[in-house]
């Protein structure tokens, strides 16, 4: 392992690019002869279109066509529903909604796109939207999940009785019923899982260039991997696979809802085709705020009993989903397999029932926002121990070390059927507390309080399934001078990919680091079973599949090294990059150029070192990332206002291939993760739906005066389910930070009596709490 | 209407709209796309340039506000022969960066809080950034490239 191998802090190839400005994000981009395209969106948020005309947007200046759903119908343009199936345990399978590309007679949210208006200029293409005449039903609305249970409540979907998907439960619940009843201990909370928008910096954007000659259309757009975005639109558009080409540049940022199928894509590139013109579409920010999924959005109540020793005996959880108007790829599966999946989390529990209902309500539809359910699941879990802990007479600490899945369970099978493979939580945990000063504690808290303020501590302890997706394909490629190229199926859109696999082709090859290219985002160069990037997946399924292929070229190459070195492929072995036969020997270079070269191969072998690795991996083989984070904060009673004073975070992404870049991941995940604790918060008006959080001067973003340094210290346990060894580390931050967050603020208002705060915890909420103490 | 302005040290001379706002002109008209637009209510930062050495939110000046001013963009910072300006420097050694969205308009106001702040501390950087929104980094790797930029004496990798 030299200085660019596994493990080293080497500074990333993507910088200077994106530092000077030569970075090519999709808007960025324009084709002679562009036409803009502008979504026009129902400001409704439940009603029915009862006529629609266009006429006089279709008059207006530079306008040239207005689309509405008619168009799309007449063209067989398919309707987007999920990938997801679920059924009640009775066996009444889950309601799946389907969702027009634009509105058809029906509108079930403030911002569903009703019309698309192109015209020359992309003001013209707005200012023709306003004389659109709509003929509007209204509605009544449903805001929440509360509202949409109410009795008598609207239904969004007239092929469904009432707003509830399905009933989901992993087994019948009596057993644990009965063992929480008799519990010696049990402890009981209700939680708001706030709703968030996930806010990639990059606004929604497109553009889209058709191809009369050769009827290929060429989609320019931010993805978190082109192959599933290419074949979800052609399916809508009854295209095969050859008619569609999908580009993503330079993205700036996802966070797990980019790589999505959206409407708009799907109606950008139907209208290229049909207008053989290029197009060009700018979202605002505005515009993301109501395009883009949202996330969480969950309403949990749970019980968990406790022995008279502390020790955890059952554990009910009943999750309510916001699904949001219509179903999305994903949707019921965040509180339920890819999220809810991982409760009870590192905790030893072998009586857990689990029950989710996934909601309609009139709002934008939720799908899988970093972490995807995983954030919920321990939050969830944390918020029960605190209260466990006080009510069992133990410390915080000392419940979850009482708790935690020992090493010598391990490989544990969980409730929930997930083997966890390996992972030192106390180890964890203890690495957490000493550096954070758990025990010099009191000491500062009294400093506080000599100064008027409340001062708090919180654990965050947390574990999240990674991998996601089991499918996945890399190819690495070595030309005639030993430099190789690296074709990614996986998507960067911020990880530094670029970095970490020439690290890796580095460890493997030997191939000096600036030698290595990597080609990404682009269906006409990327692997065939091309997946993408989230669920933290990339460093285990990108990872192996670059190990992977550099064994096969190693293996191919030892047999070209042998005939040129006239000795058994068996006695070759391959070293610090060179080809060894005991002290003879050639070079990767050297076996490079022999293999584009027919006459220089041994019989049998074919020119070129280029090799592709599909990697199948088991389904249910996932990773598991975990750690404890520490979280001290100083609360101003008069004010309500916190200030984060301390914050540790201990890691277990198992072996960390460049500590620098994960740094980077915990303390982004950290930052979205106190962002929902401390100031996020996406708000639908009750009775109406409409949005009143929709830019970002309503809605709070975290800033670099809300956080505090973040100290990550890793705890490398190395995962046994992939050779790399690797843990994901994008979605760790925001699985611990809230509770690690809303634990050291509800600590410091002990005094007052808090035992529970709903995120997220604004200065009126905390004010709150500390003077009407009864609320 | 005719508008003369400099743009990275070179004399622009354009015929626009009245209402032609300075980052569509800077990315639309000169093709100088690392000025980035990441919101319509200025608050993100990305648009970030410099306007007679003092940073302004590009998404929220009419190019005729600013007529015969000198104009300095992302693309204007490193040298002519390609040598990163220190604060460049620092944002790649720091990792201050991760999907580059924000970037320009991060080293931009960098660029300004370097200057007004020699040996610049923590806190004063956070603050300063206000202005500023990213949602990759949480800001550490940017308030340490900037402390780091400013002359203050950091922890190593």
């Amino acid at each position: 392992m030299g200085q660019f191998g596994i493990g080293q802090p080497v500074r990333r190839k993507e910088d200077v690019r994106l530092l000077t400005g030569r970075g090519c994000f999709t808007d960025d981009i324009h084709f002679a002869g562009e036409l803009h395209a502008y979504f026009w969106r129902s400001p409704h948020a439940h009603a029915r279109i009862e006529g629609i005309s266009v006429d006089s947007a279709l008059a207006s200046p530079g306008v040239r066509y207005v689309f509405t759903s008619r168009d799309l119908i007449a063209d067989s343009v398919g309707f987007l529903s999920a990938e997801a199936k679920f059924e009640s345990l009775a066996g009444q399978p889950m309601h799946k909604s389907k969702r027009p590309i634009l509105a058809a007679d029906r509108v079930r949210h403030v911002g569903e796109p009703v019309a698309l208006v192109v015209a020359e200029t992309l003001e013209q293409a707005r200012a023709a939207a306003e004389a659109i005449v709509v003929d509007w039903a209204d509605l009544p609305a449903v805001a929440d999940c509360a509202e949409a249970l109410a009795p008598g409540a609207p239904t969004l979907f007239d092929d469904l009785g009432s707003n509830v998907a399905v009933h989901w439960e992993n087994a019948p619940g009596d057993k644990v019923d009965a063992l929480l009843a008799h519990a010696a201990r049990r402890v009981t909370i209700d939680i708001v899982n706030n709703r968030l928008v996930p806010n990639p910096m990059e606004p929604r954007s497109a553009i889209v260039n058709y191809d009369a000659e050769t009827d290929v259309a060429t989609l320019y757009a931010p993805t978190q991997g082109v192959r599933g975005v290419q074949s979800g639109i052609a399916a809508k558009l009854n295209l095969t696979h050859d008619r569609l080409r999908v580009v993503s540049p330079d993205t700036g940022g996802g966070f797990g809802i980019r790589g999505k199928v959206y409407a708009e894509l799907v109606a950008l590139v139907w209208a290229a085709r049909k207008i053989k013109a290029p197009l060009k579409w700018r979202s605002t920010r505005s515009e993301t705020f109501l395009s883009d999924y949202h996330g969480r959005d969950q309403v949990n109540h749970a019980t968990m009993g406790f022995d008279a020793s502390g020790r955890i005996v059952a554990l009910k959880v009943e999750t309510l989903l916001n699904l949001g108007a219509y179903m999305s790829e994903n949707g019921p599966r965040m509180p339920i397999n890819g999220g809810g999946r991982i409760i009870p989390c590192a905790y030893d529990i072998e009586n857990f029932h689990l029950s989710v209902k996934p909601i309609y309500t009139n709002t934008a539809p939720t799908d899988t926002y970093r972490g995807a359910g995983r954030p919920e699941a321990n939050f969830l879990m944390e918020r029960l121990m605190d209260l466990g802990a006080e009510a069992c007479g133990l410390t915080r600490d000392e419940i979850r070390r009482r708790n935690f899945i020992p090493q010598t369970k391990m490989p544990y099978m969980t409730q929930m059927n997930l083997l966890i493979d390996s992972g030192d939580f106390v180890g964890c945990l203890d690495k957490a507390l000493e550096a954070a000063d758990w025990g010099g504690f009191h000491g500062r808290r009294a400093q506080s309080e000599q100064l008027g303020r409340l001062r708090g501590i919180g654990i965050g302890s947390f574990i999240e399934q990674a991998g996601g997706r089991p499918l996945e394909e890399m190819r690495v490629k070595l030309d005639e001078d030993g430099r190789a190229t690296i074709f990614a199926g996986t998507f960067s859109h911020g990880q530094g990919h670029e970095t970490v696999y020439s690290q890796l082709v580095n460890e493997f090859l030997g191939i000096p680091f600036e030698e290595v290219a990597f080609v990404q985002g682009d269906t006409d160069t990327a692997p065939k079973n091309s997946v993408g990037t989230f669920g933290s997946r990339s460093s285990m399924m990108g990872g192996v599949g670059v190990k992977r292929a550099c064994a096969q070229i190693i293996e191919k190459g030892k047999t070209i090294a042998a005939h040129l070195l006239q000795a058994e492929p068996r006695s070759v072995v391959f070293e610090q990059g060179r080809f060894c036969v005991g002290p003879a020997s050639v070079s990767l270079a050297d076996v490079a150029r022999a293999a584009a070269d027919p006459a220089r191969l041994p019989d049998g072998v074919t020119p070129g070192l280029d090799e592709n690795f599909v990697y199948h991996r088991d389904p249910e083989m996932f990773n598991y990332p975990n750690g404890t984070h520490i979280c001290e904060v100083e609360v101003d009673p008069d004010l309500g206002t916190v200030e984060i004073l301390r914050y540790t975070a201990v890691d277990d992404c198992g072996v960390v291939l460049n500590p620098f870049i994960v740094h980077g991941q915990i303390q982004g995940g950290v930052a979205q993760g106190l962002g929902q604790a401390m100031i996020e918060n996406a708000v639908y008006e009750k009775g109406t739906a409409q949005f009143l959080s929709g830019s970002f001067m309503d809605y709070g973003m975290p800033r670099a005066h809300h956080l505090a340094h973040v100290e990550t210290l890793f705890h490398e346990v190395p995962c046994k389910t992939n050779e790399v060894g690797v843990k994901g580390a994008g979605e760790a931050g925001c699985c611990a930070a809230p509770s690690a967050f809303v634990g050291a603020v509800v600590d410091a208002l002990r005094p007052y009596g808090v035992r529970h705060l709903d995120m997220p915890l604004t200065p009126e909420k905390i004010w709150r709490a500390i003077h009407n103490p009864a609320s | 209407m005719k508008v003369s302005l400099t743009v990275n040290g070179e004399t622009i001379n354009r015929d626009i709209e009245p209402n032609t706002l300075l980052a569509d002109f800077l990315r639309d008209e000169l093709r100088l796309t690392g000025t980035h637009v990441g919101c319509d209510t200025t608050q993100c930062g990305c648009c970030i340039v410099h306007c007679n050495g003092h940073p302004i939110k590009s998404c929220t000046v009419f190019v005729a506000q600013i007529e015969g001013s000198d104009v300095l963009t992302i693309e204007g910072l490193a040298g002519s022969d390609g040598q990163l300006h220190p604060v460049q420097e620092a944002f790649r050694d720091r990792h201050g960066l991760q999907c580059g969205f924000c970037t320009p308009g991060m080293v931009m106001m960098g660029v300004d809080i370097a200057r007004r702040f020699p040996c610049a501390d923590e806190k004063t950087v956070r603050r300063e950034l206000e202005g500023n929104l990213c949602r990759c980094t949480g800001y550490q790797g940017i308030v340490e490239a900037i402390m780091s930029a400013s002359g203050a004496r950091i922890g190593g990798h």
